[in-house]
């Protein structure tokens, strides 16, 4: 059972390390398309695994967020990544599935997945 | 949406767009009259009565005043389907209360689902805001009265009526660390789905 404890173990855990990093501008954003018609074709569990792989793999300097409806609701879950000093990158018809492999190659990596990016699904 | 856990986070989106500091949800299944009742509730900018009627209905919302879209009519038709209802309260500058209720046992009704992962996204997305979750069973509808509390739970006898989550309490916890870490994120998350776990198979929530 997750109990408080645990979470003032995770607390002492984080703050060596947060208080250690730069707030600025020099994370990666992932953020997930959270309106109605993205939570409504599965961007939830894809922003909760983006949330645990990052958690898992104890990744600093990546937060993981939401945003609004970005205007391509056909396309949706939508995923957009902004990492720092490079253009933004956006995933489409996301699943949990494809996650593991856009925080493997594109986040930690730094090579972007193209075929799951919106340009690949423009002829 | 195929649960009752996404149609709130839906809502409660609503209320980080209002502005809202704090949003409360509590979740009440009440077996001995075969209810469901969800109420999300939350101190923002509210709505004046115009709005508010028109807000459960999908013909009504003008592209000029689209500010709730399809979120509550899709509630409102989902809470119908299963004899329940909607009703939204809000006043302006003070806040807004959607409520909906539920056939409990009715086919229809989509499971509440995982909590824990809308929890956890809302408060972890919205690290400024404050989030308060409150799953319990009560005796009866009366019981309960909506004053906030978890008295009248059905069973508390036995320490399993109900569970609470409230993020001020986690940001205390933390002292400083961010809730929007993607392991304080993972941890609410699995903290709400074990402690309601027990409950929530119980009564078929």
């Amino acid at each position: 059972m997750k109990s408080l404890e645990e979470l003032k173990a995770l607390r002492d855990k984080l703050q060596g390390e947060v208080s250690l990093r730069d707030d600025g501008d020099d994370k990666t954003k992932v953020l997930v398309g959270m309106a109605t018609c993205g939570i409504a074709a599965g961007a939830r569990p894809v922003l909760a695994e983006f949330v645990e792989q990052v958690a898992t793999r104890g990744l600093k300097n990546v937060t993981v967020s939401q945003t609004g409806c970005i205007g391509i609701c056909q396309f949706e879950p939508v995923v957009e990544v902004f990492v720092p000093g490079k253009e933004k990158v956006t995933y489409v018809n996301m699943s949990k599935e494809k996650v593991a492999r856009i925080v493997a190659d594109h986040i930690v990596g730094g090579s972007i997945v193209s075929e799951y990016t919106i340009g690949s699904r423009q002829s | 949406m195929q649960e009752l856990s996404l149609n709130i986070l839906d809502i409660a989106e609503n209320s980080v767009r209002a502005g809202a500091a704090l949003v409360r949800v509590a979740v009440r299944a009440f077996p001995a009259e075969d209810m469901l009742r969800i109420a999300i509730e939350d101190d923002g900018s509210g709505m004046d009565e115009e709005t508010a009627k028109g807000a459960a209905d999908p013909f009504y919302t003008t592209r000029t005043t689209r500010k709730v879209g399809l979120g509550l009519p899709y509630l409102k038709m989902n809470a119908e389907l299963t004899g329940g209802a909607m009703e939204i309260a809000s006043s302006p500058g003070r806040g807004t209360r959607v409520e909906a209720t539920f056939g409990l046992g009715h086919i229809d009704r989509a499971p509440l689902g995982d909590m824990g992962q809308t929890m956890s996204l809302l408060a972890g997305a919205n690290p400024e805001m404050d989030f308060v979750y409150e799953l319990c069973v009560c005796a009866d509808t009366g019981d309960s009265a909506d004053s906030g509390g978890i008295a009248g739970a059905a069973d508390s006898a036995d320490g399993s009526g109900g569970f609470v989550f409230d993020t001020r309490e986690v940001k205390q916890v933390l002292d400083g660390v961010p809730i929007s870490e993607p392991e304080v994120m993972a941890y609410m998350a699995s903290h709400i789905n074990e402690n309601t776990k027990e409950l929530i198979t119980a009564y078929n929530i």
